[in-house]
């Protein structure tokens, strides 16, 4: 089973990566903010990791960067949940270190195929 | 079904959001406000207007980008806010408000004030940025999500060279390119060379440097573009060459692509192995060539999924049902009719019944979702709970694949994840406590699931103390939930813990302890249709068994007769039918009747009676007991006429046509084709409730006295 | 239901005319599911005394009412003999149970007229127009104020 860690202020949201991937079969645990998030990070192995930018405590950035540093997983593929598109955002994000991004509001297939391409885990 | 509750999170969560975003525009009123102020105010608007983009409402989205830029600007200190700022700004959060009450009520209003307010904003955040001005203005809302086109059906297949050299940069940023080849891989027909060549001696590698590159030839029914969007995230991390090769050196170079065809099309036959693939593909690979050309194309495609509206799959359920009530009926007048067992038109008619059944679990499936993510969520809770009570205990699941009602699924979760909560809280042990009676520091919960004739089982079991039966019954006599000498089985005593207001744990730990007892579990469970029960021995552990319903459109019932009526009980309320000797009934008050369920005095109601359609006598002779317990009621013992038959319903609702009837929860139609009530259970012991009351008092009285008689 | 403007004065219209508690009444055609024989029902708790029970269409669970109690004409046992003429109202199909159903008659909406005001009252608000036949007259339903109680409640 692969984990997935979905990092997001809104309740909203983090219920929707989670049904979305959860019936892709993938199993996810949610954070509310960057803090918590890199908590959750550090605790468990996790093959991929979904956040949101604009966050309380610590944005998004702050969460890639944590991991990046990090001693656990760093190289983990992390993607960046923005409601931006755009050159601007993909340059910021690869600056950023992330692995890729996602666009709000995202359709679920679109969103269960780049977890599972930067996971590895598309179907045969 | 789903979206719906989704929506209902959203906008919960909106109320949430725009208090937030109120309290914060207060505190700028006031001059209360601080840095984090403004943070909090931009992140409840960007908060709803990224969720309401999911639901495609553009008024909400629309106006909240807009004002979202102007608080932008606030935060970083770009725009002052002065009075009007502060107006304008206050102003939009009442709209923004309404726009979401508008959502909500699906009212399609637009608040009168919107329109001036978007003019506003617009003014405010030009004047602040002019250069940007044009580009403040520019809407760079998120489009409401156009879904990927999977493509024509006939997609020419193209052939691709592509060159990859991933730089440093991409491992950093989580990159696996192995996925990616995985990625094209799923395209179309991959071959893979991988240059090893710039890899250095051992003493020089650096295990963070990336030093493979990769030549690929892609074939397949694809665009560039698709091809492109593979290495999207990639770009500026790798070296990569893509260029779209002749389409008519595709044919040379594929075996497989038979004579005479005009265009190489089932060269990207995407259900080969990997290893059929490295292995090159024979030249007489039977048929595949004759594979038409859509096929190849679509099995390429994306493997997608059929939407459909739950309620067409619920109507499709309940016709099905229909079925096979239908057979039923059919065969019950054959054998009226005298037709032989053996007779041919009976043989036709089982496999009539057989075909039946297999659509009902075909269509039944459709709803059906596995278990597993619900077990996931378990391994969680037993994981903090854990924690938080300092004990090892480690999940154990088993049946993770059996699959259940999506519903059942949805409207476990609460009351397994209680019951977990106490498995690890009151259940096992802490280490050292279990080290002491010889067992391991660990302890364990298991979970399993698994489909039993008809039901779905679900069984969680600990390795822990076991019930504490001494505890749990003093317990109930302390809180009056038992009268003080009662004398109750080790079972009662164990389901003594499903009584509302009751908790076995003396002092309430925050973990188990939070208001909610296994009285909720219990009826949530029954109101799935299902029951629980508990097994447990002291030392090695308790097991708590589940059992449901594959499905909330049928209902395991009792039949019975009650005043020439046929009516059918709820399975999930009855603890036991019994036949009664006239020495066990003592008359109560002037028309109530006690009756002696091993040395506990229960009240007897006729069913008949409490529905009104027979009087409130009945034969202590004849008449047949069921014991009936909801979760709200001590026992009682309903009268009824005769019990004929156990067996599955199918629930029809009286809604529709009539109304809701009291004491009635639906009706279902037999093998007779004749309609059945089915007894809410629950109901006709509220309906009879003054004077059950009154019964039970009466009842624990003579059980006083009878002691003290006998003291 | 006081007024006539219901129907068009030059619109044909069919109604079937039966008969309920030694009266004649009429129904729109358009209304009726089908009309079958009276077979016993299952009856509902706390009903009122014009619904006889629920009875099984298809699969479906109807109610069944007897037209003569619920216009309050003397009844009798239903059985055998009497019929039961499935119809649908407000979306809700419910059987009415009518001692006979005579015959499919054609009227224009012109020769429909209104119930005088004096018969008006408590058991003829269902009653919204008079045709006449041959010799007779029959009385034409008006199937909404026939609804059992509780499902006016629901709906």
């Amino acid at each position: 089973m692969t984990s997935v860690l979905a990092i997001d202020d809104s309740r909203t949201m983090r219920e929707m990566v989670s049904r979305t991937l959860s019936a892709a079969g993938f199993s996810v645990t949610t954070a509310e903010d960057g803090v918590l998030g890199v908590e959750a990070f550090r605790k468990a192995r996790f093959a991929a990791v979904i956040t949101d930018i604009n966050m309380p405590n610590m944005d998004g950035f702050g969460v890639i960067d944590a991991i990046r540093k990090g001693d656990v997983n760093r190289k983990v593929p992390i993607l960046v949940l923005t409601t931006e598109s755009g050159a601007a955002l993909k340059e910021r994000a690869r600056q950023a270190r992330a692995t890729g991004w996602i666009v709000k509001p995202f359709d679920d297939d679109a969103l269960v195929d780049v977890i599972r391409r930067v996971t590895g885990t598309l179907p045969e | 079904m789903s979206s719906d509750s989704l929506k209902a999170t959203f906008f919960a969560e909106c109320e949430d959001l725009l208090d937030a975003l109120s309290a914060g525009l207060g505190a700028m009123a006031d001059g209360s406000a601080d840095g984090e102020t403004v943070n909090a105010i931009f992140r409840a608007v960007h908060s709803i207007k990224g969720a309401a983009g999911a639901f495609a409402l553009t008024d909400l989205v629309g106006f909240a980008h807009k004002f979202e830029t102007v608080l932008d600007l606030i935060r970083s200190d770009t725009l002052t806010v002065d009075a009007d700022v502060l107006r304008v700004i206050t102003r939009s959060g009442d709209v923004l408000a309404d726009l979401v009450e508008a959502a909500q009520t699906e009212s399609g209003e637009i608040p009168e004030a919107m329109d001036a307010l978007v003019q506003s904003l617009v003014t405010i955040a030009q004047d602040a940025v002019p250069a940007a001005g044009a580009a403040a203005t520019m809407d760079f809302a998120p489009l409401a999500f156009v879904p990927l086109d999977i493509g024509p059906i006939s997609v020419p297949s193209s052939r691709f060279a592509i060159a990859f050299r991933p730089e440093r940069g991409l491992f950093d940023n989580g990159h696996e390119p192995l996925h990616l080849i995985d990625a094209l891989r799923a395209l179309g027909d991959l071959k893979v060379e991988c240059d090893v060549s710039a890899v250095p001696p051992l003493d020089q590698f650096d295990p963070e440097n990336s030093y493979l590159s990769w030549t690929m030839e892609l074939v397949g029914p694809v665009s560039e573009g698709e091809v492109r969007r593979i290495f999207d995230f990639v770009l500026g991390l790798c070296d990569l060459k893509i260029d779209r090769l002749d389409d008519a050196s595709v044919e040379d170079d594929l075996p497989l692509a038979e004579a005479g065809q005009e265009e190489a099309t089932a060269i990207g036959e995407p259900a080969m192995t990997g290893e059929d693939r490295g292995q090159g593909l024979a030249p007489d690979a039977p048929a595949s060539g004759k594979q038409p050309r859509a096929a190849s194309a679509v099995a390429a495609a994306p493997p997608t999924t059929l939407r459909v509206d739950p309620e067409r799959v619920d109507r499709l359920i309940n016709t099905v049902g229909e079925l096979i009530i239908n057979q039923a009926v059919i065969a019950q007048k054959m054998r009226a009719m005298g037709i032989p067992p053996n007779a041919e038109v009976i043989g036709d008619l089982d496999d009539y019944r057989y075909l039946a059944r297999e659509i009902q679990e075909g269509v039944m499936a459709i709803r059906a979702q596995p278990v597993k993510p619900l077990f996931q969520r378990m391994a969680r809770i037993v994981r903090e709970a854990g924690e938080a009570t300092g004990k090892t205990v480690a999940l154990v699941t088993e049946g993770e694949g059996t699959e259940v009602d999506k519903t059942l699924v949805e409207r476990l979760a609460d009351p397994l994840t209680h019951m977990i909560r106490n498995a690890v809280d009151h259940g096992i042990e802490t280490p050292e406590k279990r080290l002491a009676a010889g067992k391991s520091a660990t302890g364990t919960v298991k979970l399993s699931a698994a489909h039993r004739s008809g039901h779905v089982e679900i069984v969680i079991t600990d390795d822990g103390a076991g019930l504490n039966r001494e505890r749990i019954l003093a317990t109930a006599q302390r809180k009056g939930l038992v009268p003080p000498d009662a004398k109750l089985s080790e079972a009662e005593i164990d389901n003594l813990l499903f009584m509302p207001g009751f908790s076995t744990a003396s002092t309430v730990t925050n973990l188990s302890g939070r208001g909610v007892g296994m009285d909720v579990v219990k009826t949530t469970i029954t109101s799935l249709g299902g029951r629980v029960t508990i097994s447990s021995q002291p030392g090695q552990g308790s097991v708590f068994t589940i059992l449901l319903p594959l499905t909330l459109a049928v209902l395991d019932g009792m039949v019975v007769t009650v005043a020439s009526e046929t009516m059918v009980l709820p399975l999930s309320s009855i603890v036991e039918t019994i036949r009664a000797k006239p020495s066990d009934f003592a008359p109560i008050g002037p028309n109530g009747m006690l009756m002696s369920v091993r040395g506990s005095h229960v009240p007897v109601l006729s069913l008949g009676g409490v529905l009104g359609l027979s009087d409130h006598d009945f034969d202590c002779e004849r008449a047949v007991f069921v014991l009936i317990q909801t979760d709200s009621s001590e026992p009682v013992a309903l009268a009824v006429d005769h019990i004929t038959d156990q067996r599955q319903v199918v629930i029809k609702s009286l809604e529709g046509n009539y109304g809701s009837i009291p004491g009635v929860s639906a009706a279902t139609i037999l093998g007779d084709g004749k309609i059945a009530l089915i007894v809410d259970t629950e109901a006709v012991l509220k309906m009879a409730a003054p004077k059950r009351s009154n019964l039970h008092a009466l009842a624990l009285e003579t059980s006083h006295d009878r002691i003290a008689h006998l003291g | 239901m006081t007024e006539l403007p219901i129907w068009d004065e030059n619109e044909t219209l069919e109604f079937v005319s039966l008969v309920a508690g030694q009266q004649s009444f009429c129904i729109e055609i358009t209304q009726i599911r089908e009309i079958r024989r009276w077979t016993p029902v299952t009856s509902l708790p706390y009903a009122e005394a014009s619904v006889l029970g629920v009875m099984n269409l298809r699969g479906a669970v109807i109610p069944i009412m007897d037209l003569a109690v619920k216009l309050g004409l003397p009844s009798s046992e239903p059985s055998e003999r009497d019929v039961v003429i499935v119809v649908s109202v407000n979306s809700r199909t419910i059987g009415l149970l009518v001692e006979s159903v005579a015959e499919i008659v054609t009227v224009k909406g012109g020769d429909i007229r209104e119930t005088p005001a004096i018969a008006r009252g408590e058991g003829t608000k269902s009653i919204i127009g008079l045709v006449s036949l041959d010799e007779d007259m029959s009385r034409v339903l008006d199937l909404s104020q026939l609804l059992p109680a509780q499902v006016e409640e629901v709906a």
